[in-house]
């Protein structure tokens, strides 16, 4: 048997695991339980903090898991035993009946349309009526439709059949019956997810008792283009417009009351975002979020919640609402709070709008029970902090919130990771190799130019400000296109089946879509034309949404016709586009691993499992980066013995070349073939060679603590930083013992004008040292001055404990910082008792406390590496502002940069904690693994072109080219292009002074005939 | 004299890697700017090749942005430096012909550049419709 897994759960988490497997040359069974992958993401409509459509993004990873030839699909179906063991188990599913003959089903809908019977729409929240027999969402995959049985007349009452009769395929099959499938695997991956809490039940909040008091997932529906109003944000009492919208965080998460201690992470975000979406919807509305903590602790989080706040005004109110009333007479909602000087208001809003939490459920405990899998106090899949992605059950994994609350990024680094878990379980069986089989391409010699053109709605995206069918119209009477139509998603699976019929029906031999960017989408349309028999080459990507209706929203005539004049550009451009083939790269088999910490380390042993050689460079003269400094968790779990086994394990690793005290000189090459110089510092390590040859690249080159310049830190030896504490608190806790009282102070070079983010770890830092603190002597006051508490996900638990020990926290505004006086310096008096004075200003007490301490511990930020630059501009990817590595999409492609065959993990891409970060290096390598496992890579299909008779051999290309890809040829005297070393800039193209190189796909005739249509 | 309901119609040639993301990225952001621009997208600033340019201005196009990484960002390695010293040169020669050189200009916009990007097209827009439609060089039949 090869290489199979089973992945339970067909949500973003268990997409992104199968798609990994596949591509590592594993065989997939992709189960889901409902009749469509897409889990909640599908239900989103945009993301935070970009406001990227989640649709948009999710629809092409849909399309590609149906697509991909290592993945099978198993949907509306469930797992009901699963026997065995490592590398044998044995599941078995049970696939419900659709009442569809799914090999005949078309997806044509029709029997849709026909069914008689409306029910309420799950995909929209019950907030719409969909139809008995539905295709569940226009992106649904398989797109396929599902009856409801029992809404079905004809199952209740035994009379109608109606879609049988308009069925053309003959696909209904009202018999159907339950089907057992069997399955053997060598490992399972969990992705099962978690349940939204049921606000009902906190009848306080009049959840289904007051019509306009709805939840964030329906209130997401309500915004999106393809939900119940068409992204009309209107409120169900009377169909008005709302001018006041409340949203209350933290429903039944961070709830004692309802047993849910922990914190659901992801809602902050989420009412920040839809606040400013509807902002955007409706100028004139006012959006108010009623929140404990404001919880912005990813990547580029609090830059965001600072425009919402700055840009959108969106009102920040902290209070936690005990209830909701309604007013009768207009159904508006009344929300009374405590303002913080303590006096009661009371508001009226339109709408309200409840964050409600993500949950474990009695059935996601039972499931859990019946496959083995123990679960932790809150519920979720347990797992440890060095093996966040391993289930109690040997050869099981767990992705995505199954394990905890998570957000998407999260959820597929760690979809990823438990994928590279899950493969190198089985290194000693065979992958499944998979030749795609492409229909032979038409030849084209001789034809005429037969364009087709496919314009995209995008919901409203596109549709709200150009007028679709216009184009569409436009279009069709330009030179040589001889159809032309539009389509709501051209994304979906269902829109990229037909435009393959069109191509293979009319004998197109052009394609041209408009729609978003080809940067995320021209991919997933050339390879519909590969499919379909026609060179992927020969399309051409309109963008009429990121660069026409998303920036030209007021202008809606001014936009169409823009939208009609670059259809023609392109029309004309395309009438000369030319088929192209791709040569085949091979692909070394090493790996450049960047950094000797955890991440680089975890990365290094997961990627050697699996058979690479790997390559390790730590400039430090010994491993361990960063969490040589960390000597617990949170959860008590010690780090210390972690580090040195995992260390240990690098070192007698026989795959892993280590090079310490060594620095990168120098990184050429591209995906597949990297060469690269390292130099060393003070010693070398035996004679290894300095130049080496690899395949991929992985930065994991951490970061690294502030050392503040306020609060007197460095000029008095009593203001420490939270890392020299947890020194002290590990190896001289004498010195502790003394003390009375410490005053933490958190958001130290955090969160400030100069460095707006927020630094993740330091609130679960410091609760964990507090804890520690009052676990060594429990009398000793600790107060901790902050800002918001982060303690997000099952942290929470942890802040709840602190305030049960008695650590005091006390909240401070920005610009309104702690003050700190120190009464006599102990550094030059020794055995003095002076103490540190620390004002702060209490907010709900509203008066100036001074508190007298003993030591001051700053919770210092963690800052991006100042090399990062160099290394940054030796591989050619992008930081961010604060100096980050900055990965190709935040939401989706977390671990990888836009450059193929570079990844990065760990710190150097943002702040996380060690679990984090283990799962973002394991995530890492399952991306390099999907490369450095293939033999050959396709190149380029557009490089450059030498028209000999043209050449005068001057030489001035191969100056110019950066990839050496050009060279003379001998005897010649004219130049030759190395295929698989160019990249396709056209940089010689555009300096040749015979005229004699051209770009192939952006030929200097392609550009001038769109130049003179402008 | 400004004819106050001149449209002027602009070319940009952006690479696909900086400011080409840096214009999707003003959309992703909804950040409004003039409709007069119509994108080309290249792979590089370094495949610009200058005759693109004069032929925009003989077919009648009032004026031209070019926009590429920002220097030491090229994902080309140096495509972008190739492009700037070539149109440093290129823009010598057109106000040596009697070109404005608000016509034809230049900037470096970044991936993550998105206000940056509405920002220069708002700029050069402004400043095409001050100096009116395009008369020289344009080619007419």
């Amino acid at each position: 048997m090869h290489k199979r897994v089973l992945v339970v759960g067909g949500g973003i988490a268990g997409i992104q695991a199968s798609l990994d497997l596949a591509e590592m040359g594993v065989e997939v069974f992709l189960l889901e339980k409902g009749p469509s992958i897409g889990g909640r993401m599908a239900q989103l409509d945009k993301t935070f903090p970009t406001n990227d459509c989640a649709m948009c993004i999710l629809s092409p990873k849909l399309v590609e898991a149906a697509a991909h030839p290592n993945i099978k699909i198993i949907a509306n179906a469930e797992l009901k035993s699963l026997d065995g063991e490592i590398p044998n188990f044995r599941a078995k599913i049970l696939k419900k009946p659709r009442y569809i003959d799914e090999e005949k089903c078309t997806g044509c809908a029709i029997c849709m349309s026909k069914c008689p019977v409306k029910i309420p729409d799950e995909y929209n929240k019950g907030l719409s009526k969909t139809k008995c027999m539905r295709i569940p969402f226009p992106q649904a995959v398989p797109a396929l439709p599902i009856m409801d049985r029992e809404s079905c007349i004809y199952h209740q009452r035994g009379k109608c059949r109606i879609c049988e009769k308009f069925c053309e395929a003959d696909a209904i099959d009202f018999d159907q019956k339950e089907e057992s499938i069997d399955v053997e695997v060598g490992s399972v991956i969990f992705a099962s997810g978690s349940e939204e809490f049921d606000a009902a039940i906190k009848d306080e909040y009049g959840y289904k008792t007051f019509p306009n008091v709805l939840t964030s997932i329906e209130f997401e529906r309500i915004l999106s283009a393809s939900g119940p109003t068409e992204g009309h944000i209107t409120r169900p009492s009377d169909g008005k417009e709302p001018r006041r919208i409340a949203f209350i965080q933290c429903v039944g998460s961070r709830d004692m009351q309802m047993g849910n201690e922990y914190c659901s992470s992801v809602c902050c975000m989420q009412a920040v975002k839809d606040s400013v979406i509807v902002k955007e919807h409706l100028p004139g509305v006012e959006a108010t979020i009623f929140f404990m903590d404001i919880r912005a602790f990813g990547k580029d989080f609090d830059k965001f919640v600072n425009r919402a706040k700055d840009d959108y005004h969106t009102r920040f109110i902290r209070a936690r609402i005990s209830a909701v009333e309604i007013d009768p007479a207009t159904e508006n909602l009344i929300i009374q709070y405590n303002s913080e000087a303590g006096s009661l208001i009371e508001e009226n809003f339109d709408l309200v709008v409840l964050s409600v939490g993500l949950l474990s459920t009695a059935g996601i405990r039972k499931m859990a029970a019946r496959f083995d899998i123990e679960i932790n106090a809150c519920g979720f899949a347990r797992t440890s902090s060095f093996t966040p992605m391993t289930a109690s059950r040997p050869g099981i994994f767990i992705a995505g919130t199954f394990s905890g609350p998570k957000d998407i990024p999260e959820t597929v680094m760690q979809a990823s990771g438990a994928a590279s878990a899950a493969a190198s379980l089985l290194t000693e069986l065979p992958i499944r190799e998979l030749r795609e089989e492409l229909p032979q391409e038409f030849d084209l010699r001789g034809e005429q130019i037969r364009t087709g053109v496919f314009v995209c709605r995008c919901g409203i995206n596109i549709a709200a400000t150009v007028d679709v069918p216009g184009v569409v119209e436009y279009a069709s009477a330009l030179q040589g296109v001889v159809h032309s139509q539009e389509f709501i998603f051209a994304c979906a699976q269902d829109s990229q089946k037909l435009i393959g019929e069109k191509i293979k029906e009319l004998k197109l031999n052009r394609v041209i879509v408009s729609a978003c960017t080809p940067r995320t989408h021209e991919l997933l349309f050339q390879k519909t034309l590969s499919s379909s028999g026609l060179n992927p080459y020969l399309f051409e990507f309109v963008n009429i949404r990121e660069q026409c209706s998303w920036v030209h929203q007021k202008e809606q005539e001014k936009a169409t016709e823009k939208a009609k004049d670059l259809v023609r550009m392109a029309a004309t451009k395309a009438g000369l586009l030319e088929p192209l083939s791709r040569m085949s790269l091979k692909v070394n088999k090493g790996a450049l691993i960047i950094g000797g910490g955890v991440a680089g380390m975890v990365a290094s042993l997961e990627l050697s499992t699996q058979g690479y050689e790997v390559f390790l460079v730590e400039k430090e003269s010994e491993l361990g980066g960063n969490l040589r400094h960390v000597h617990y968790t949170l959860e008590g779990e010690k780090t210390d013995r972690f580090l040195k086994s995992l260390i240990a394990k690098v070192k007698k690793d026989d795959n892993i070349q280590l090079y310490i005290d060594s620095e990168i000189r120098e990184i050429m090459g591209y995906v597949g073939n990297f060469h690269t110089k390292i130099g060393n510092g003070k010693q070398t390590t035996n004679n290894k060679p300095r130049e080496l040859e690899h395949g991929v690249v992985i930065v994991a080159t951490g970061g690294e603590e502030y050392q503040p310049s306020e609060y007197l830190y460095g000029r008095d030896e009593r203001i420490i930083t939270q890392r020299e504490l947890e020194e002290r608190l590990t190896k001289q806790q004498s010195a502790i013992d003394k003390l009375g009282s410490i005053v933490m102070i958190q958001c130290v070079g955090s969160r400030n004008g100069q460095y707006p983010y927020c630094s993740r770890v330091c609130c679960s830092q410091a609760i964990k040292n507090a804890l520690k603190l009052k676990e060594i002597n429990p009398e000793v006051n600790v107060y901790m001055l902050y800002r918001d508490i982060r303690t997000y996900g099952l942290k929470e638990l942890y802040y709840k404990k602190a305030r049960e020990k008695g650590v005091i926290f006390i909240r401070y505004e920005e610009g309104e910082e702690p003050q700190i006086e120190a009464q006599n310096s102990k550094s030059e008096q020794q055995a003095s008792n002076g103490e540190v004075l620390v004002k702060a200003y209490d907010p709900i007490l509203q008066r100036n406390l001074v508190i007298n301490a003993d030591l001051v511990v700053l919770s210092s930020a963690i800052r991006a590496r100042k090399e990062n630059k160099i290394l940054s501009q030796m591989l050619k990817v992008p930081l961010n502002a604060d100096g980050f590595f900055l990965e190709a999409h935040v939401k989706l492609r977390p671990v990888d940069f836009a450059t193929d065959g570079i990844f990065v993990c760990g710190l150097a891409h943002y702040p996380k904690d060690v679990s984090e970060t283990i799962c973002q290096a394991k995530a890492a390598s399952a991306r390099a693994v999907t490369i450095l496992r293939k033999d050959e890579i396709e190149a380029e299909g557009r490089v450059s072109q030498i028209r000999k008779e043209r050449c005068s051999g001057c030489g001035l290309c191969i100056e110019i080219c950066p990839y050496t890809a050009i060279e003379l040829e001998e005897g010649e005297r004219v130049a030759i292009v190395n295929e698989a070393l160019c990249k396709g800039c056209g940089a010689c193209a555009a300096s040749c002074r015979s005229a004699a190189i051209d770009l192939k796909g952006f030929k200097d005739e392609q550009i001038l005939a769109a130049l003179s249509v402008v | 004299m400004m004819d106050k309901n001149f449209e002027p119609r602009i070319v940009a040639f952006l690479c696909n890697w900086c400011s080409y993301a840096g214009a999707d990225l003003a959309g992703v952001s909804r950040i409004q700017y003039p409709t007069n621009v119509r994108i080309i997208r290249l792979p590089c600033s370094g495949r610009i090749n200058p005759l693109y340019i004069v032929k925009a201005l003989q077919n009648g196009v009032d004026g031209v942005l070019v926009s590429g990484c920002h220097p030491g960002d090229c994902h080309y390695i140096s495509g972008n430096l190739v492009a700037g010293r070539k149109f440093a040169l290129l823009k010598n020669f057109l106000v040596h012909l009697g070109i404005e050189p608000e016509r034809v200009q230049f900037s470096w916009v970044s991936a993550s550049e998105g206000p940056r990007f509405a920002q220069i097209v708002k700029k050069v827009v402004n400043e095409v419709k001050e100096i009116g439609p395009i008369e020289k060089m344009v080619k007419r039949l």
